[in-house]
């Protein structure tokens, strides 16, 4: 039977990086054509609702609030590894509760949100997890709203940095690679999580088919950005 | 009338465990668990790396080290440390977050908190 720690390995990359207080990773930038139509309508519209998926950044938060919009943060990615997630299915392997994670997460009014950004949620969180969470983030999005997620693809590779973003108010994005601790490990032992799959175009129409419209920006760091009106 | 400030500074220490409402006109330390609520309004509560808090917190400035559930109102400032772990909406003029941090929950920032504005 597979333990706990375990399963949650296989969601992280090996790293032999695992001194204590390793300094804060570096800031990279990457331009974003998604970002740069969030930003447009960010910049002409006041007290937007937006809604963070992504590593809590201080940066998005000033940001947002800056701005007059109202600022809702959740780092899905940590919170679905939550060990208390993990159920023994009828065959006595561990699976992650889907119902049980959106029990406690993401729990809004419906038609709540203008903008959510979901970065790269859906390449590196479980994989029965991910349809389940695109169908609660569009129930909790106002109609006309946008969503934005980034794709790998198949030429990026299995080792690829899961990053976290932060906005500019541009096009430009800055970047920082994500590590942190799996939950119950010491806060020094740090990890960065896995790419789990490869989406291709037709996949993704297929997460987001509930939406209005979908749109594909295609950029040279081998990332699909999908720009998505709910 | 504004109660007056000292400057000691209470502590409740990582093994002591409270259950109730907390209030005073001193600084505050938590470095064990709380459960109820912490009104604070003109003093700072630090919430160690122990800490773990599950209550309504209104204070004048927090720092967050551990873990905290439920409202929070910093009329002055917020403090998340890379080890803070905070779920509940954060409601305050100022925030600081480490990189390590995690929220979840809306962040509201208004310029004059707890004076009777309302919220954006």
């Amino acid at each position: 039977m597979a333990s706990v720690a375990y399963n949650l390995m296989k969601f992280f990359r090996s790293s032999s990086n695992q001194t204590a207080e390793a300094a804060p990773p570096q800031k990279l930038s990457r331009r974003s054509s998604g970002v740069g139509e969030i930003a447009r309508v960010l910049n002409s519209q006041e007290g937007l609702c937006v809604l963070d998926v992504g590593a809590t950044s201080a940066n998005n938060i000033r940001f947002f609030t800056d701005k007059g919009h109202k600022n809702y943060s959740e780092d899905l990615l940590r919170s679905s590894l939550d060990p208390a997630l993990r159920v023994q299915d009828g065959s006595g392997n561990l699976v992650i509760d889907s119902k049980k994670f959106l029990d406690d997460n993401l729990v809004y009014k419906n038609g709540q949100f203008d903008i959510v950004l979901c970065w790269n949620l859906p390449d590196y969180m479980e994989e029965n997890l991910v349809k389940p969470t695109i169908d609660r983030l569009w129930s909790v999005m106002k109609p006309g709203g946008l969503l934005l997620a980034f794709f790998h693809t198949r030429d990026a590779g299995p080792d690829s940095t899961c990053y976290r973003y932060h906005v500019t108010g541009t096009d430009m994005l800055d970047m920082q690679e994500v590590r942190f601790a799996l939950p119950g490990r010491p806060a020094s032992e740090k990890t960065s999580p896995r790419l789990q799959r490869v989406f291709n175009n037709r996949h993704i129409e297929n997460l987001f088919r509930d939406f209005a419209s979908i749109k594909f920006f295609l950029a040279r760091d081998n990332i699909r950005e999908v720009l998505v009106v709910r | 009338m504004d109660a007056p400030q000292t400057n000691e500074l209470a502590t409740i220490g990582k093994t002591v465990v409270v259950k109730g409402e907390i209030s005073g006109s001193e600084d505050l330390y938590v470095d064990g668990e709380v459960e109820g609520s912490i009104d604070l309004r003109n003093n700072s509560l630090t919430v160690g790396p122990n800490g773990k808090v599950k209550a309504s917190i209104n204070a004048k400035s927090v720092v967050i080290q551990g873990k905290v559930e439920g409202s929070l109102t910093a009329s002055d400032r917020l403090d998340l440390r890379k080890s803070a772990i905070v779920t509940g909406d954060v409601t305050t003029q100022r925030i600081a977050i480490e990189e390590g941090a995690f929220l979840k929950g809306k962040v509201d920032i208004q310029k004059e908190v707890g004076k009777g504005t309302a919220s954006s």
